[in-house]
């Protein structure tokens, strides 16, 4: 048997292309691109919207129209022309169906071709999946189970129009139109979402899901996610992506707001894996995401997410730690291969006394990518008895890629307690050889070391998450060795 | 009229007084145009994010001192290193004082830099390395516009410095409000050794913004050891940029103790131009009341086999205020490459603020790097411990505050200059140990 190369795994993994890359052909109903009071007006008609909705993306949109995109990322990409993107697309065809049986069946095609069967998701993980394609919830499923609850756990259209007192009081008191570009670009456009509602004292029986796909030739996709758990009450939310190819770069500007009162628990895991361009850097989606969560009391809000997909990353999932003795998590991990970039990382804001807050970041660079860590740990003056720990490793394939680290640590009380730390390193050769000689294949043991070095973060995602990320990985990361 | 405009203003005149063909001319021309276009760094720049020079700006500063100051011998006595015998160059008011000084042309020039400016026979040098490492940034370039004086070091191949050289720039206060750019040059040949001392100090409380240029080029096999001692008057301010370019299997070491002034800004940046090259930059910062000190520190790794070492240590009280922003670069060719950071923080009051930003940046992959940063408080085990043995509260807090900093004042080289610094640390602190650490 010939000896499989480095040379071999590199060209495979040259030549294995995007495996989600189809395009389904549903006939949607897009506005004409460009941006201005009018299509947002259109777009919050179009949803039935409330007037004070109308009012407040109206609101945002001139806050926007007065803001720049920033450009202090560690990242290079050709900016997106706001003016030349369809701002809503839903598929026309949007029936409510009482079954899996009604829906379309070309639908169900691509859902299948990304491997998540409605149905077996359902029988065998007991997940509820929102699905939400092209930005319109499609299929809600274990929606009377979550009600017997008190749960709400629906589009946030639908929240809108049944629900607006909750919607009202929450959206946007977490990241505020005004608070980025995007965020503001956002709030004026978004299209769908999630709405997620935990009552005082209940604990959320299923991990709730939603998978996002980007799918429409040219058109951006703007999420909303808003997720709130009253007093007492614990859930543990999925979120996974993945996008179709195309040659454009797509823009996906998303907003997830948390709440989480006095001694709730959220978890909310990603796994992100749209089309990060070819293997020339061409095409990708951009991921501009805002993502937020406050703590009240005794609460905890914990991020988990594995960044696997798009050519370029710009993403931040924070905690605002109010409220006495509540925790931040934030465990991520952010692979790059080819011409991707990210930066990526976390803010945890103390502001509430015997606060504590942790961060594991592990960046893995291969190709021609860059891969950053950017993050903030600001204790302010008022915290007493705050506590942090991060730790922040990268792992370099090759030496054409980048790994770099901005973390910003500013502390205003003298009980604060703040570690940081950071290493960077390569798979060594002699870990490879260990493995080779015990007979395990040199990209097996690429997978195992780095199966190992994620392991951390890995390990705080859901079960059936875990198994489809550690794939993942693999995927990414095959023959990236040089 | 804003200090900008004056300073531009100013250069028109200040340049009447210069030769016109000299190449430096055309230097200082380039270098006030990026002035003019730059002007003053602000917070929205990255690199300023947590020191605002505001509130100095306003000052009316007297950019050329007019009336010649002297100083008494007794007057700065203490401020010199007597136990030893050192070279010393003494500028006052940023001129240069020959009655404080001692130079040399014996083998090694110790001198100044209005005269290598000058005079031919320096020409060469100057020519090869004046200006040369310094980044064009907006301060370093008003020093450029305006370097007329300073120190100029030049120790030739393999000569050993057999004692420090001691670098004072004193302010007398002779003006409401000076604005001072003294201007070094260090030139270290191959295999040759250097230490250096370096100290801004202020003579009254008057204010003095210093905006200093150092650049420090060691050869082949160079050895430079380099002590910043920062212990100036509440009322004196510095922006010390340091440039140091290093060739093959150099070793530079730049120690800063910052204990005074009132905004204190230290931009102190290495080259690592060729292999195996070795770079120590040590910092011990105490600070109370309302003090400001930034320690900006950038170590670029371009070639293979090197090492960087980072180690600074911070006490802060009253509502003083720490900025650690350090960055390691790394280029693709410096491979096996082993570059460590610390920053270790004690806040001591409520008020005083902490901000650190450790920076790592890296496109090699067979490299070892990592920085660590922490903030916390005296190990209250350790004070109980110590306290249990009657040892006072006072005392056994100062006693962990000195093992804090203790691995950056051992490595101080030069026994007098540690028990100096020792003596300031005491000072600082409010005690009096009684014994050697």
């Amino acid at each position: 048997m010939s000896k499989y190369t480095e040379d071999d795994l590199k060209k495979e993994l040259e030549t294995k292309e995007y495996e989600y890359g189809f395009y389904t052909d549903i006939e949607s109903e897009t506005f004409p691109v460009g941006l201005n009071e009018d299509i947002v007006r259109a777009i919050s008609m179009k949803k039935e919207e409330p007037e004070w909705m109308t009012e407040w993306r109206l609101e945002a949109f001139r806050y926007w129209q007065q803001m720049v995109e920033p450009d202090w990322a560690n990242v290079h990409y050709e900016k997106p022309d706001f003016q030349n993107i369809s701002y809503y697309s839903a598929p026309s065809k949007k029936p409510k169906y009482e079954s899996l049986d009604e829906v379309d069946p070309e639908l169900l095609e691509t859902f299948n071709k990304l491997g998540i069967s409605l149905d077996e998701q359902k029988k065998l993980a007991g997940v509820a999946v929102d699905i939400v394609m092209d930005s319109v919830s499609v299929a809600t499923t274990f929606k009377d189970t979550l009600a017997e609850k008190g749960i709400i756990f629906c589009s946030i259209s639908e929240a809108i129009k049944k629900h607006p007192e909750l919607v009202k009081k929450y959206i946007g008191s977490v990241v505020p139109q005004r608070d980025n570009f995007y965020a503001a670009l956002n709030s004026a456009v978004f299209s769908d979402g999630s709405f997620c509602y935990i009552p005082k004292g209940v604990r959320c029986p299923m991990e709730l899901s939603t998978y996002f796909r980007i799918n429409q030739a040219g058109t951006g996709q703007f999420e909303r996610t808003l997720v709130i758990a009253d007093k007492g009450s614990y859930v543990s939310y999925l979120e996974g992506c993945t996008a179709p190819s195309r040659d454009e770069n797509q823009l996906h500007a998303a907003v997830v707001e948390l709440i989480a009162l006095d001694d709730a628990e959220i978890k909310y895991s990603t796994v992100q894996n749209w089309f990060p361009g070819n293997k020339e850097g061409k095409g990708g989606v951009f991921n501009f995401v805002t993502k937020r969560g406050i703590c009240e009391k005794n609460a905890k809000i914990s991020w988990t997410q594995v960044e696997t997909g798009s050519a370029v990353t710009w993403k931040y999932p924070s905690c605002i730690l109010k409220g006495d003795n509540s925790i931040g998590e934030f465990y991520s991990i952010a692979v790059t291969n080819n011409f991707q970039q990210a930066d990526t990382g976390t803010k945890m804001v103390h502001l509430g006394k015997n606060t504590r807050s942790t961060i594991i970041s592990k960046g893995i660079s291969a190709g021609k990518s860059q891969n950053s860590y950017r993050g903030l740990v600001q204790i302010n003056a008022r915290a007493e008895n705050a506590r942090n720990f991060s730790q922040c490793d990268s792992l370099l394939m090759g030496n054409k890629c980048g790994a770099h680290t901005f973390p910003y640590i500013e502390a205003k009380n003298k009980t604060a307690q703040v570690e940081h730390e950071a290493t960077t390193s390569k798979i060594g050769e002699d870990q490879i050889f260990y493995c080779n000689q015990r007979g395990i294949d040199t990209e097996k043991a690429i997978a195992l070391i780095v199966n190992g070095f994620s392991k951390e973060v890995l390990n705080k995602l859901p079960m059936e998450f875990a198994v489809e990320a550690q794939k993942l990985l693999e995927i990414s990361l095959e023959g990236s060795v040089g | 009229m804003s200090l900008k405009d004056k300073l531009l203003s100013s250069y028109i005149a200040f340049e009447d007084h210069l030769e016109d063909d000299s190449p430096i001319h055309d230097l200082r021309n380039n270098a006030i145009k990026v002035f003019e276009e730059a002007g003053f760094p602000t917070k929205k720049e990255e690199a300023w994010k947590y020191t605002s020079l505001n509130a100095l700006l306003k000052q009316n500063y007297s950019v050329f001192p007019k009336s010649e100051a002297t100083v008494e011998l007794k007057q700065v006595k203490k401020y010199f290193l007597h136990d030893i015998d050192t070279y010393k160059l003494v500028f006052v008011d940023g001129v240069y004082s020959s009655f404080l000084s001692e130079t040399t042309h014996d083998s090694i020039d110790v001198c100044l830099l209005s005269s290598a400016l000058n005079k031919p026979k320096y020409k060469a040098v100057i020519e090869a390395y004046f200006n040369k490492t310094a980044v064009k940034d907006s301060l370093t370039s008003l020093n450029t516009a305006f370097a007329k004086e300073g120190a100029y070091i030049h120790i030739p191949k393999h000569k050993e410095v057999e004692k420090p050289i001691e670098i004072i720039n004193f302010s007398t206060g002779n003006e409401a409000a000076v604005l001072l750019q003294p201007r070094n040059l260090i030139v270290v040949g191959e295999n040759a050794h250097v230490q250096i001392i370096e100290r801004h100090q202020s003579l009254s409380s008057n204010a003095v913004l210093t905006n200093a240029v150092t650049e420090i080029f060691a050869e082949k096999r160079a050895f430079v050891d380099c002590y910043k001692i920062q212990n100036d008057s509440e009322n004196a301010s510095l922006v010390d940029s340091t440039y140091v370019s290093q060739q093959q299997e150099s070793i530079c070491r730049v120690h800063t103790f910052s204990f005074g002034g009132k905004i204190t800004r230290n931009n102190l940046n290495f080259y690592q131009n060729g292999e195996r090259c070795d770079s120590v930059l040590n910092g011990i910062t105490i600070l109370e009341g309302k003090q400001h000190v930034d320690h900006n520190t950038l170590v670029h790794h371009m070639a293979p086999n090197c090492e960087s070492h980072q180690d600074y240590k911070g006490i802060f009280s009253d509502s003083s205020v720490g900025v650690f922003n350090g960055k390691i670069y790394v280029e693709k060719d410096a491979q096996k490459l082993d570059a460590f950071q610390q920053n270790n923080n004690i806040l001591v009051d409520d008020k005083a603020t902490i901000n650190s930003k450790p920076q790592l940046e890296i496109f090699a992959d067979d490299v070892r790097c990592s920085h660590g940063c922490t903030i916390g408080q005296l190990d209250e085990d350790a004070m109980f411990y110590l306290q249990s043995r009657g040892i006072g509260k006072k005392e056994a807090r100062a006693l962990l505050m000195y093992a804090f900093a203790n691995n950056v004042l051992e490595s101080v080289k030069i026994p007098e200059l540690k028990a100096r610094i020792n003596k300031l640390i005491a000072n600082k602190i409010g005690v009096s140990l009684g014994f050697e650490l």
